[in-house]
């Protein structure tokens, strides 16, 4: 209990429980209103859960579209499919207990596989408190066969300015080789940012909206850095995607108001 | 394990993911308002969602470069999308459902059985 509180886990605590509890509320719960309020609440601190991540775009996407539109078009929904204060559509006995039953296999397999994975039980302590400026050199020093694109750079450029010292011991050279040095190392921290094998959090990276912008509509920045041609031919834009879901979109909105409206055209003629 | 002190890794995302995934689909098997039917396809669709969030980040897991990167996040917006546009139709089926039958008992929508 001496270690100092890691607010990243204690935020992904808060958001979390109160996820899985609305949830879990959303389920239980019988009347149509508060399982409207109980999906917003968890809807709501899954896109906290989302700014956790990393993913920053995604999460106020989350909350413009889901929490903003789409709950609210269920709770319009909701209003105007009132029924009788006494009409409750309860579920019977049964139903419940082979639902709890699937639902709990369901899990069962689910979470044991999230468990088995050692690798996927978060970075080690000692990696994530050294400081943003430790980790390269930590990771030139025990070059890993896994992590081959974040360890070259750094194995590499000790080599330059260790050759290039002697040969010019005036201070200008010097200076630039120092520059030279810094720009390989910023070259290098970007590279590890990009793949995530540098563990560090580098915060200068974590805006993902442009990124987002541009894989929409051309090129992707993120993956120029990626060595080989055929990944990064694999890693084309989502423009094609793009224009399907804005096609797919416009016949849903035509679709959704012909149904919606058609009653009362056959009431008006009748 | 101090989940307090210790950093949160992909397991975590991912036990988070699977309630809410499970949530939904018990959801969707027991309620008997079509809207609460709906809330559970959007409980799944959220579950889903948090996994791909949680591949996309290089930062939670300790085995090297293999990450979902950009294309996690594309993924779970074009999601979101779709989860809207469904939303938008479900809800005018149910409305229409109900002008005809005046329930959203989905018990009730069996003109059809064979």
């Amino acid at each position: 209990m001496n270690d100092p509180i890691n607010w990243q886990s204690f935020y992904f605590l808060l958001f979390g429980l109160v996820a899985c509890v609305f949830a879990l509320a959303v389920v239980l719960s019988s009347n149509i209103v508060r399982m409207a309020f109980y999906l917003i609440l968890s809807l709501g601190s899954t896109a906290g859960l989302f700014f956790l991540a990393g993913a920053d775009f995604v999460g106020s996407m989350q909350l413009l579209i889901y929490v903003g539109g789409t709950l609210v078009l269920l709770v319009f929904g909701v209003m105007l499919t009132a029924q009788g204060p006494f009409v409750s559509l309860k579920t019977r006995g049964g139903e419940w207990i082979l639902a709890a039953i699937v639902g709990g296999a369901l899990f069962a397999v689910l979470a044991q596989r999230a468990v088995s994975i050692r690798d996927w039980r978060g970075p080690e302590m000692p990696v994530t408190i050294a400081a943003a400026g430790e980790a390269p050199a930590e990771e030139a020093a025990k070059p890993d066969a896994a992590k081959p694109d974040a360890a070259k750079p750094d194995a590499a450029k000790p080599d330059d300015t260790v050759e290039s010292e002697p040969f010019d011991p005036d201070g200008t050279r010097a200076d630039e080789a120092r520059a030279e040095e810094a720009r390989a190392n910023k070259a290098a921290e970007t590279t590890a940012s990009t793949h995530p094998a540098g563990r560090h959090v580098d915060m200068r990276d974590t805006r993902t909206a442009t990124s987002i912008g541009m894989a929409l509509s051309g090129p992707r920045v993120d993956s120029l850095g990626e060595p080989g041609a055929a990944p990064r031919a694999g890693m084309s834009s989502y423009l094609l995607p793009f224009e399907i879901v804005s096609v797919h979109l416009l016949v849903v909105l035509i679709g959704a108001a012909y149904l919606a409206r058609t009653k009362k055209r056959l009431k008006a003629d009748a | 394990m101090n989940l307090l002190t210790e950093p949160v890794g992909l397991t975590h995302y991912l036990l988070v993911g699977a309630v809410l995934f499970v949530c939904g689909i018990v959801c969707m098997a027991v309620k008997r308002n079509a809207l609460g039917v709906l809330m559970g396809i959007e409980l799944v669709l959220n579950g889903a969602n948090v996994n791909f969030v949680a591949f996309a980040n290089g930062n939670l897991r300790s085995d090297g470069p293999w990450t979902l990167g950009l294309d996690g996040h594309l993924i779970a917006l074009f999601v979101i999308v779709l989860a809207a546009a469904e939303a938008a139709v479900a809800l005018a089926i149910t409305l229409n459902f109900y002008n005809n039958h005046s329930t959203v008992d989905v018990d009730r929508a069996d003109e059809l059985h064979g």
